[in-house]
């Protein structure tokens, strides 16, 4: 059974008025269990939208969300409980921060969640070891850290949660490539040990590429692709089409490939392109 | 949502509200503020409702969209309408333990509902056909006098108008930080009244820190345009008073004088 799903789910804002705007139309995906999805398109084709939909935070104006098999808005009382399953975590998340430590910024989810302080504890404790905040950082104002800091502890603050859902909305904007690859790494490697499955919203096809093994492409509203890295990365043309751009190594060798070289079109950071032009010089026997 | 608010929301357009001189428009709302409060019976009321109605029509904003202005002061009037009620003396109509309701009661009631409706309707006509930008460089051009008794007029205007350039981002600033604490699990709508206080720190110690951020932000993009105050500015837009400004004034003039007449002439309500 897939984690969550969406049927049908279309969303509407001043619906019933003349200014009704249709943000997502009859979207329908499902993601399995552990999976971590890439979610890319360009502004304003849903994404945002699509994304605090899966958390209850905007209501469809028709068509369901089920997380395990379950209407989420079959209790409206109970959409705490589905934050807590589904934890979204927005874009520039370091302007939510605001209590007096880092540590208690992080325990504001867990807190919420009504657990006891012991839990909360080892919550705060593990969330930001994987977002590795240094112990000593986390009795400072979390006004007083620095840009890439803050934004570890804002996203620590979500994964305290320990939801079965981790969502994150460009978590890597605005950073330098250093901080990207940091927060791009500690995402992975949360995803791999908790076996949470993650969504990630991002412009960046290649962080996609580099750390998701699915990828959902949304254009104005609709859910066009969902598969694998490789399935929708060879469907470039398309991708062109609504204007997405491929990572430009996949370019150069979907470009050798057609000038006849026999390479793979399977690559997407540059590190396999070196590694595929290398495998290729071996096979013509050149000297690498 | 809290993103419905009306304050300062323009709605452009070409009537001949729109193209009134701002200071023209600033002065007549003046004027109608104190024929509202001049009226003392419903006759006088009823034509300044006409004259509200009138240039309504004229300015072409949809009646929908201005009665919308209201809404957030329903609790003001609807309480000043109960106060009255309750505490105006006149000939009994119901007595309940404590609680006794008038004929005069009533009328009071009525009478300061209307005068408050009006009144926010018609500032609400000056906002919706004034662009901000608009509306604080005739209150500038207006106040300008004042410069000489060392009041900074300028300053002021330009705090106003930044300020009210920064309400819809304020309040799109207020939608993403509670999305962003509801998310964490906040809880906004249950608990007593010292518990939804409490509940409002997560969103307003954000908004402050985003503000003033901001505010250092515009500061340091203002200085480096040079900016000096008002000594020496000159504006790309000039005021000029124009035909239908003359209308206008004529107009406001005329009503204020038949409010003026039915006051005298009628006896009053209150």
């Amino acid at each position: 059974m897939p984690i969550i799903e969406t049927k049908d789910l279309t969303l509407q804002y001043s619906a019933g008025t003349p200014f009704a705007k249709t943000a997502l139309s009859h979207v329908s995906i499902s993601i399995e269990e552990g999976e971590f999805v890439g979610v890319i398109g360009h502004t304003g084709s849903g994404k945002s939208s699509l994304m605090q939909l899966l958390n209850g935070l905007l209501k469809p104006t028709s068509g369901q969300v089920l997380l395990e098999g379950k209407d989420i808005w079959e209790s409206p009382k109970e959409i705490r409980k589905v934050r807590f399953a589904v934890g979204l975590c927005f874009q520039y998340p370091e302007y939510q921060l605001f209590e007096e430590t880092v540590a208690k910024d992080i325990a504001f989810g867990p807190k919420n969640m009504g657990l006891d302080e012991k839990q909360i504890a080892a919550r705060v404790r593990d969330a930001a070891h994987f977002v590795s905040l240094k112990p000593e950082l986390l009795e400072k104002s979390p006004f007083d850290l620095s840009g890439g800091e803050k934004r570890r502890a804002a996203i620590a603050g979500v994964m305290a949660m320990d939801p079965r859902v981790l969502i994150l909305d460009e978590p890597t904007a605005g950073l330098d490539p250093k901080g990207r690859d940091v927060i791009l790494e500690q995402i992975r490697d949360y995803q791999q040990a908790r076996g949470t499955t993650v969504l990630l919203v991002s412009h960046s096809m290649e962080d996609v590429a580099r750390v998701c093994s699915k990828v959902l492409v949304m254009n104005e509203g609709k859910n066009i692709l969902y598969g694998t890295v490789d399935e929708v990365f060879s469907r470039a043309e398309e991708l062109a089409q609504i204007g997405l751009a491929i990572p430009q190594v996949t370019r150069v060798f979907l470009g050798l490939k057609s000038r006849g070289f026999d390479v793979s079109t399977h690559v997407y950071t540059a590190r396999q392109g070196r590694d595929e032009i290398l495998r290729l010089l071996k096979e013509k026997g050149g000297k690498p | 949502m809290i993103r419905d608010m009306t304050i300062g929301q323009y709605f452009p357009g070409k009537s001949a509200l729109h193209r009134m001189d701002p200071r023209a428009k600033l002065v007549l709302l003046v004027v109608y503020i104190v024929m509202i409060f001049l009226a003392s019976n419903f006759w006088g009321l009823g034509l300044s409702a006409v004259f509200l109605l009138g240039t309504t029509m004229l300015s072409k904003v949809p009646v929908k969209t201005l009665l919308k202005s209201i809404r957030p002061l329903i609790v003001v009037i609807v309480f000043t309408a109960l106060i009255n009620i309750f505490y105006v003396d006149g000939n009994t109509l119901v007595q309940w333990g404590i609680f006794r309701i008038t004929d005069k009661g009533i009328y009071t009631a009525v009478f300061m509902a209307v005068r408050i409706i009006l009144l926010v309707l018609g500032g609400s006509v000056l906002t919706y056909t004034t662009s901000p930008t608009d509306l604080t460089d005739g209150l500038e051009r207006l106040l300008s006098p004042l410069g000489k008794i060392r009041i900074p007029v300028h300053e002021l205007a330009m705090m106003m108008s930044i300020a009210l350039r920064f309400i819809p981002t304020l309040l799109e600033e207020t939608d993403k930080i509670m999305a962003a604490q509801k998310a964490r699990g906040a809880d906004m709508e249950s608990g007593g009244l010292m518990q939804r206080v409490k509940a409002l720190i997560p969103i307003l110690i954000p908004l402050f820190v985003s503000a003033i951020r901001r505010a250092y932000d515009l500061a340091i993009a203002m200085e480096c345009r040079c900016y000096r105050g008002g000594k020496g500015r000159t504006r790309m837009k000039q005021l000029h008073l124009g035909g239908v400004d003359a209308w206008g004034i004529l107009a406001t003039s005329l009503c204020l004088g038949g409010v003026i007449a039915l006051k005298v002439l009628l006896p009053s309500t209150l």
